[in-house]
């Protein structure tokens, strides 16, 4: 039997926090809200934490009932929760990190007119995430799924006077429609075939099927359709459009929102039905070529971008991809080991940015930055850690974590490992040219004294405190930011694999997640799946299979050193060269530039035969032609006939008398003829 | 001994001028004569009826119909009078208005 831990507290308090910051936030003052905001999101972070302390004691996975919600026939639907190892590292995540950015928030956005309203939407996406998490069926995810959905578009259009944020957050939403509507077509099947959307009751009436090796089948459609949902909320080809954009929100949300957690939503999402994945192929197959692509794809992009914060927006979709060519060859634990490492180490990078804004006055432009190494120490150290933990440096935590999916990848296919290598190389030299753009040399910005005024309407708006200069940011910021550096820093060591001298404690804690529910005839279904069981458990060659591993974990160490030597070279040894090689390659840097045009091709593709369509037949044709012509055709005919009518009733009385004469006359002749007749 | 149609003829005939009369004329006088017109071709016909069915009480009810003009006529040619002293014209579509 298990003690009742109250699951559902965790979403609510946020939600409370939400709605009263909300409500009353406008009248209160800034301390306030401060209070309220922390209170509620550190109390979820607090019942977070009371959850892993009685965790040992659970039997797993844990069930709770908190009210019903559609019954009809045997289709139920509650409002339930769930809650196993899977689930537990979501929670921890969000709530921890989520925590920690609201306390850099306190600073960030302390100046800003609209501050409650800021931490209203926060904590309401902080609901909505946690309840995503904690679904026990896949309606309540939904549900969670489009919440966050909406935080997202208010937090990107949190600067909704701005044109561009706007527009941002539109995009946001209606990419990520796109998306749901695959998620959403998937659950419709779910319902159709299995008559459930509880976890629990869809993976035991799949468990016994086999895997859909030969062709596609039903598994497989639904696996596609999940993973187009995937690919909305975080952000992989052909959806990954919307992330870039959403970098016109404040700074916080972006390392909250479109980093750590939201985006991830899709690795949980996909992990959560692993059991639908491993019994469909090819779905599986899609998964991690679309995750791979997007690695390769958004690292290339991310390379050629000047602005801070979408050189981390790109690195995000990449990191997203990792995670799915993990998932797509079978290795859930490695992704979701990485999901968390990334939620720490892009947290922090992000919010390292945003005090790197935050000190020269709202500037995004690294080519405007340049020698802050000694002005902000405290980000420096904790962008560095960030750094190096992205790219890969032995002992940090990206370096165990996308380790683990190489070398998983490696067992399914050499290409997806190949291609994650030259990403892995790519990571490591954009990341490293944002770190000696912003860092090293000269200061190329404008002057200190009175620095950046000009820019605060154009650029990411923060809260500058009046005083001129470059300045660290003060410790409300700079404390997360430590926090969140040692967590990059130590993170990986949850997972240090066996070829190391670690034994991979973190696979092994999500093991009765993911294990012992592969299909019989998954020969060809879940490489990763069947090695990694080998890996842990045959004692015929643990030590070769160890020394390959070490091999490659060799090789990814040597490519990141290789990123962050070229980007030594050409951006601190020679910072013209670049220029230089830009020019001699302006075709392919152009085409970097405008992320492979394909911005402008879905706009040419999609965007305008809609707004054409819309605008010549919706609009011009239907609506102004058929509807609007039949209510103004209507009405012109009501006054043509009123026309006619109302000039019985002159007012003149003689004409009166003229038309009860002629009625008379009528009647007469109407008798007349019926006397005739 | 005339046939009842040629009473009713006439007497429609007469109705039809004041009929016409009322409508065409401006002149309240003029109106005033096209209602005692009117009046008079309905009671034609009342006293050809009343002929031609030997009943009395068509004949009763032109004393009433005349006697009723009468009393109209008295009437209105005051208001005629009243009309005239206060606005100089005898002309309807001038006389538009219930208070000056």
């Amino acid at each position: 039997m298990n003690p009742m831990l109250n699951l559902w507290l965790i979403p609510v308090l946020p939600l409370a926090g939400a709605a009263i910051n909300g409500f009353l936030g406008k009248r209160s003052s800034r301390h306030a809200v401060t209070t309220i905001a922390l209170f509620f999101s550190g109390a979820a972070f607090a019942m977070a934490l009371s959850v892993v302390a009685r965790f040992s004691s659970l039997t797993l996975p844990y069930h709770e009932y908190l009210a019903h919600w559609i019954r009809s026939g045997t289709f139920r639907v509650d409002f339930a929760f769930y809650l196993d190892q899977l689930s537990l590292v979501m929670l921890l995540v969000v709530t921890g990190v989520g925590f920690l950015i609201h306390i850099y928030s306190v600073g960030y956005m302390w100046d800003d007119p609209s501050y409650y309203r800021f931490f209203s939407y926060l904590n309401l996406f902080m609901f909505f995430m946690l309840t995503l998490v904690l679904a026990s069926n896949y309606l309540l995810m939904f549900i969670g799924w489009e919440g966050v959905g909406l935080a997202s578009y208010l937090l990107i259009g949190f600067w909704f006077t701005k044109d561009s944020a706007a527009a941002a957050g539109k995009k946001a939403f209606i990419v990520n429609r796109i998306g749901d509507f695959g998620f959403l077509i998937a659950l419709f099947l779910l319902i159709k075939h299995f008559g459930s959307l509880n976890f629990d009751q869809v993976f035991q009436s799949i468990t016994p099927l086999g895997a859909e090796t030969a062709g596609a089948g039903l598994l497989t459609t639904i696996g596609i359709l999940l993973m187009v949902g995937a690919c909305g909320k975080s952000a992989q080809i052909p959806l990954y459009i919307w992330l870039p954009d959403a970098m016109e929100g404040p700074t916080p949300v972006s390392a909250l929102i479109h980093a750590a957690t939201m985006v991830t939503a899709g690795v949980y999402m996909v992990s959560r039905s692993h059991v639908i994945f491993e019994r469909a192929p090819i779905a599986l197959t899609v998964v991690a070529i679309i995750g791979t692509l997007t690695a390769f794809f958004a690292a290339t992009i991310g390379v050629a971008q000047t602005d801070i914060k979408k050189v981390l927006a790109y690195s995000t979709i990449s990191q997203l991809g990792y995670m799915f060519m993990a998932c797509g060859v079978g290795a859930f634990s490695a992704g979701i080991f990485h999901l968390m490492t990334h939620a720490f180490f892009k947290g922090l990078l992000f919010l390292a940015a945003g005090s790197v804004i935050h000190a020269v006055g709202g500037e995004q432009d690294m080519r405007k930055m340049g020698g802050l190494r000694t002005r902000i120490p405290w980000t420096f150290w904790t962008m560095t850690a960030g750094t190096l933990a992205i790219a890969g440096i032995p002992g940090l935590a990206g370096f165990f974590s996308k380790d683990e999916i190489l070398w998983r990848s490696y067992q399914a296919s050499w290409a997806y490992w190949l291609v994650g290598l030259v990403t892995a190389f790519l990571t490591s030299f954009y990341m490293f040219r944002l770190w000696f753009m912003t860092f090293f040399g000269e200061y190329r910005g404008e002057a200190d004294a009175g620095h950046g005024h000009a820019n605060h309407s154009a650029h990411d708006r923060h809260g500058d405190h009046g005083h001129g200069g470059i300045h660290e940011s003060p410790k409300v910021m700079v404390v997360p930011l430590a926090i969140l550096a040692v967590l990059s820093v130590i993170g990986g060591y949850v997972g240090v694999p066996g070829s190391l001298g670690g034994n991979n404690q973190f696979d092994k804690f999500l093991g009765p997640v993911f294990h012992g529910s592969a299909p019989a005839n998954a020969q060809n279904a879940a490489v990763g799946e069947k090695a990694a069981p080998e890996e842990e458990t045959e004692g015929n060659e643990p030590k070769k299979a160890a020394s390959t591993e070490l091999m490659f974990t060799a090789i990814s160490v040597v490519v990141a050193l290789l990123g962050f030597g070229l980007a030594w070279q050409l951006y601190y040894r020679n910072p013209q060269l670049p220029d230089k090689i830009a020019a001699s390659m302006s075709g392919a840097y152009q085409t970097l530039l405008h992320k492979y045009y394909v911005d402008e091709l879905y706009g040419a593709l999609f965007v305008k035969p809609l707004i054409d369509g819309s605008t010549r037949i919706l609009w011009q044709g239907v609506d102004r032609k058929i509807i609007d012509a039949a209510v103004n055709d209507a009405g012109d005919g009501a006054k043509l006939v009123s026309d006619i009518v109302r000039h019985m009733q002159s007012g003149n009385i003689r004409s009166y008398a003229g038309w009860v004469a002629a009625g008379s006359a009528v009647v007469i002749a109407f008798m007349i003829w019926m006397g005739v007749r | 001994m005339v046939p009842l149609s040629y009473y009713l003829v006439l007497s429609g005939f007469l109705f039809a001028c004041g009929v016409a009369g009322f409508l065409i004329k401006r002149n309240i006088i003029t109106i005033f004569m096209s209602i005692e017109l009117m009046l008079n071709g309905v009671n034609l016909s009342f006293v050809a009826f009343a002929a031609h069915w030997h009943a009395l009480s068509g004949q009763v009810f032109v004393f009433f119909v005349m006697v009723v003009a009468a009393a109209e006529a008295a009437v209105g040619l005051a208001i005629i009078i009243a009309v005239y002293r206060t606005r100089g014209t005898l002309n309807v579509d001038q006389v538009n208005l219930l208070k000056l």
